[in-house]
């Protein structure tokens, strides 16, 4: 439904509107930015903010997996909001997650929010995951060709003859490939501040997300004294 | 009391004054323990009489300790009236201390305050707040003999009023004793308003002091020499006559509606001023250290005129005025008559105005206005109940203070009157909101905010806790504001963040009367320089304009309606009534008329509503709703004050259907869902409540992770909760607040059988305004996706699809710049500038 293919390193990739990113050839589906329980971290700061965010996470979550039946997922940091995350999952959202994972490979990405494993929960945890020629790693680091990342929480503005529309997306230019973020309460960052665009020097396709779509927009060059500058 | 005591008596003499009626009216109530209201024009003694039966109490019995509280809407206010009453004080030699508590006493003398409270205290809703948050607050207040509440009819039914009368409330049990003294400007209902200011949400508690106002104000119409515009509400065609009249009087006060209006008049005034008299400005978002400037200058008769917002509507006297010029309709009457009251501040004398309508449908306005003041009608709505949001900032903070009992804050609470219809339930509910989020799923519980002891006491758990409370007191909710520096310089003031994105550098815009270039942003200050070249661009800040009142609504349908009272009409207005007789019709005084035309393509509809801006607005949305459901494809719509204009791809046909009272269902609904009115109206919630971080102008901001998008918070609750106590405020609130919702039940209602609909072959004289305002609302929401498509689907032609990303892709997004990117976003760029910015004086003549 609306997937659209793109070749990185070689690779096809399927870049699915929900955010996800899924490799058939691989039967791998990777999903960034997840922030579990973002809630209840900050109602322990004294702002208490509803707890519904994993359970609405999950309920994102859930119809992909059973839609593309994956082998392996990899979930690319910052699946947590923060290393004591996964002791708050609550007892619901904790069984739901756990039937989700059933019978699949879970490898967690190591992310700057949660740099430790998740206890408790199956599947490997590494600093980053290296299939084939992808590298899958949370914050986009040195070498290009063939990296997947998230951490940025792309979001891009498209202009319309109504006015700019504004959506989470991804970002690529053919070598690297930057995911949205997908958990409910993970606000984005916009494509043209230096910490995306600086990685994109040559310029970059967005693929802003829709219901059943994605919408894809060029995004123009930056002169090559900014480059690299996130 | 017919005569005022020693030594008040000599004192008044002294100066050959005597005292007024209701200034003994005062005292005789005080005498008698009475609570009371005082409604009297500006310039009446008001605030003597508020303070006398005070000043006569301590003369006659001196004391130490908090005797009389103050509260106004303005800091300036409180500072002014202290300096003001310092004098006679100090003449008569009475023991009596006066001092101001704002934010802006400083720490030192906040603490002193504690410690020895002044006998008079005035302050502000948010300071008194702190203050009744503060575990003394029973010793700092238990001694209170007087409580004045000035310009009580600005307070009534905004936040700011729905805290200070929970502030009363509480007052009450601390000093059972104190007296209650409104002051107000003549009101269109006063016994809400005496219901507001008494303790037991009782307008019969209340005495109701009345002083009739003096001679009737002198209205004279100014157009402009040339053509009279169709549109524009900024009324820079008139710019010379201002000027003239300016320069013919001594003072002159030029009032405005707008911030941005304030500015391009102050531009078009200096741009005439061959004469180089001393023309200041004064508006909300100038540095308040200018704004002081330009007051002082008044005051001491330096300037010749000074061009003003909202912001010198209230409170000080600044100097002999006399001569106030309104440009632009004055959309209510009430606030008419509170702005010609700045001129000539004698009783017996008529106030002189000239109104400078910029339109033809604010000459009508005008018109109207002017006969509802000779009618002495007045408009405006009765205070709306309290918001659930303030409740839940009080609770919080009468928690700080002490352990409550929950029965016994509730019939504290309820004894307020914004909240005398307050249920159980919805304090339950907003108590469970604070303690622990009230969500229906237990998950933070560890995190609780409140406790309840063996007793049934509701303590507050930690000083994080009331330290946070205090971090976010107060019911104003700004958007993100940053400051405005020159480099190298000063502050010159404040402009909205969202503006300064519109911006590159290099771009100038109009601010406090100088052109300004945008050269860098750093965190909270625009680093600007002066000059530049180019159209200079205006900030227009949200929420920024007055909807036209009902009253003043109705009247201009029925001068409309009724050929036989437009002799008091120009004739320019009168040809273009008599032209829309011929080519279409008149809009029915009760009925409303609806036309449809083509043009340029498109099907217009146009609803001659005069619901005012926000109703229309909110309207626009559920027509168009109504209009995708029917197939009709509606493209956008514009809501001005007087009419809405929709435009669509096919011929609207039933238009009975589209007006229809069944659109406050399911396409509110529908609404209700995507609308950013509602956002930004549950975004304000959120914050007041406490539920999210108040933004603090000048803080650093803290990175990307902390913070937290109110919209994401507002999706997922309305998925999970619906029925949410912060939910139903925001549905509560939008349907009086932003949306007037309210006011379009009504209208569908009056309408209901009566709408006639004209399909013309053109466009009709009435609907040429609409057509050339500016602010237009696309149908957002289902058809967002439907613009992306086809956005994406012309940038796809403009790359022949290329959709791989090989070692060319730079190669193409560079040759796209011309045809795809980089124009379509400087269209983008300049789509939003015509919603929220004006350019610079461009006027639509006829």
């Amino acid at each position: 439904m609306g997937a659209a293919p793109v070749h990185i390193a070689g690779e096809r990739l399927m870049l699915d509107p929900a955010g996800v990113l899924h490799w058939p050839a691989r039967r791998l589906l990777c999903v960034a930015d997840l922030h579990f329980e973002k809630g209840s971290a900050f109602a322990a700061r004294g702002r208490l903010v509803p707890p519904y965010d994993t359970r609405e996470t999950l309920a994102r979550l859930v119809p992909v997996l059973r839609r593309y039946r994956p082998q392996r997922i990899v979930f690319l940091g910052d699946s947590f909001h923060d290393d004591g995350g996964v002791a708050r999952l609550p007892a619901a959202d904790r069984a739901v997650l756990l039937h989700a994972l059933a019978g699949l490979e879970a490898v967690w990405v190591a992310g700057n929010h949660d740099p430790s494993a998740p206890a408790g929960l199956p599947g490997i945890s590494v600093a980053e995951w290296t299939e084939g020629p992808l590298v899958f790693r949370h914050v986009p680091a040195g070498r290009v060709a063939g990296e997947i990342a998230g951490h940025l929480h792309p979001k891009a503005t498209a202009p319309t003859r109504a006015g700019g529309v504004c959506r989470a997306c991804f970002v690529t230019d053919g070598r690297r490939l930057l995911l949205p973020a997908f958990g409910a309460y993970t606000g984005g960052l916009d494509v043209a501040d230096m910490a995306i665009a600086g990685l994109f020097p040559r310029g970059a396709r967005a693929f802003l997300l829709g219901p059943d779509r994605l919408y894809s927009f060029p995004l123009a060059p930056r002169r090559a004294a900014m480059a690299l500058g996130g | 009391m017919r005569t005022l005591p020693e030594p008040f008596a000599g004192w008044f003499a002294g100066r050959g004054w005597t005292p007024r009626p209701h200034q003994l009216a005062l005292l005789e109530a005080a005498r008698r323990g009475e609570h009371v209201l005082l409604l009297a024009p500006t310039g009446g003694g008001k605030t003597l009489a508020g303070f006398l039966p005070s000043l006569v109490d301590l003369a006659r019995s001196p004391r130490e300790g908090l005797h009389t509280l103050y509260v106004s809407p303005l800091k300036a206010l409180a500072v002014d009236i202290a300096r003001n009453l310092t004098a006679p004080v100090a003449e008569m030699g009475l023991p009596i201390r006066i001092e101001t508590r704002t934010g802006d006493t400083p720490a030192n003398r906040r603490a002193r305050q504690r410690e020895t409270p002044p006998q008079m205290l005035l302050t502000t809703p948010e300071s008194l707040t702190l203050l009744l948050s503060l575990p003394d607050a029973p010793a700092f207040f238990g001694g209170l003999g007087a409580i004045i509440v000035d310009e009580a009819h600005a307070l009534a039914g905004t936040k700011r009023g729905d805290q200070l009368a929970l502030c009363l409330s509480r007052l009450a049990v601390l000093a059972p004793g104190a007296r209650r003294v409104g002051l107000s400007a003549t009101v269109a209902h006063p016994t809400p308003l005496r219901a507001w200011l008494s303790p037991t949400a009782q307008a019969d508690d209340v005495r109701l002091v009345e002083t009739k106002g003096g001679a009737a104000p002198v209205f004279d119409l100014q157009l402009p020499e040339g053509r009279l515009p169709w549109g524009g509400h900024m009324g820079l065609a008139s710019a010379p006559e201002i000027y003239r009249r300016v320069a013919d009087a001594r003072l002159t006060i030029v009032f405005v509606n707008t911030r941005a209006q304030a500015e391009l008049v102050f531009a078009a005034l200096w741009r005439l001023n061959e004469a180089a008299l001393p023309i200041g400005m004064h508006h909300g978002s100038l540095e308040i250290g200018l704004r002081r400037k330009v007051e002082a200058a008044m005051a001491e008769g330096r300037l010749r005129a000074v061009v003003a917002t909202a912001s010198l509507d209230l409170g000080i006297d600044w100097g002999d005025v006399d001569q106030v010029i309104q440009v632009g309709a004055p959309k209510g009457v009430s606030r008419l008559l509170q702005r010609v009251g700045r001129a000539n501040h004698r009783m017996d004398e008529p106030s002189r105005a000239v109104l400078v309508p910029a339109n033809r449908f604010e000459v009508v306005e005008c018109v109207a206005a002017t006969e509802a003041v000779a009618a002495g009608e007045l408009d405006g709505e009765p205070p709306r109940p309290g918001g659930l949001d303030v409740l839940a900032q009080h609770v919080l903070a009468m928690a700080c203070s002490a352990p409550f009992h929950p029965d016994a804050l509730f019939a504290e609470v309820t004894g307020a009157g914004p909240y005398a219809a307050l249920t159980r339930r919805d304090f339950d509910d907003v108590l469970r909101f604070v303690e622990d989020g009230g969500y229906a799923l237990q998950a933070y519980d560890r995190f609780r905010k409140l406790f309840r002891d063996a007793e049934g006491l509701v303590h507050v758990r930690g000083t994080a806790v009331a330290r946070q409370l205090r971090m976010n007191l107060g019911t104003i909710v700004e958007t993100p504001l940053l400051k405005v520096r020159l480099r190298g310089g000063g502050v010159v003031g404040e402009v909205e963040e969202w503006f300064v994105s519109t911006l590159e550098p290099g771009d100038c815009f109009l601010f406090g009367g100088q052109v300004l270039k945008y050269e860098r942003i750093e965190p909270a200050a625009v680093i600007v320089t002066r000059g530049g070249e180019g159209e200079p661009r205006v900030p227009v800040y949200a929420g920024a304009r007055m909807p036209l009142t009902t009253h003043l609504a109705a009247r201009v349908r029925s001068i409309l309606s009724d050929p036989r009272r437009w002799r008091h009409l120009p004739e320019p207005v009168r040809e273009w009534l008599r032209l829309q007789q011929v080519k279409s019709e008149l809009p029915p005084r009760d009925g409303l008329l609806v036309e449809t035309f083509p043009r340029g393509g498109k099907w217009f509809l146009v609803a001659y509503t005069f619901e005012g801006r926000l109703a229309h607005q909110t309207l626009g949305m559920l027509v168009t709703k109504r209009m995708e459901r029917m197939g009709l494809a509606p493209l956008g719509y514009v809501g001005t004050d007087y009419v809405l204009c929709v435009w669509s791809a096919f011929e609207p046909q039933d238009v009975e259907s589209l007006f229809a009272e069944d659109i406050l269902g399911d396409e509110m609904e529908e609404w209700l869902a995507e609308s950013s009115m509602l956002r930004r109206t549950f975004r304000s919630i959120a914050t007041i409540a406490g539920l999210l971080e108040k933004n603090h102008p000048g803080a650093e901001k803290s990175g990307r992770q902390m913070t937290m998008n109110s919209d994401l918070i507002y999706d997922v609750l309305r998925r999970h909760q619906p029925d949410h106590i912060l939910l139903r405020a925001t549905r509560a609130e939008a349907a009086q607040g932003l949306t007037d919702v309210a006011r379009i039940a009504t209208l569908l209602a009056r309408v209901k059988g009566r709408i006639r609909h004209r399909v013309l072959d053109r466009v009709s004289p009435l609907a040429v305004p609409a057509l050339i305002e500016e602010g237009r609302e696309w149908v957002a929401g289902g058809a967002e996706d439907a613009l992306l498509a086809e956005a994406a689907s012309l940038v796809e032609d403009a790359t022949d699809g290329e959709d791989h990303f090989a070692e060319t892709l730079a190669d193409v997004t560079e040759t796209l710049q011309v045809r795809g990117t980089s124009v379509a976003r400087a269209k983008a760029r300049d789509k939003r500038r015509s919603r929220y910015i004006r350019a610079a004086p461009k006027m639509v003549t006829g």
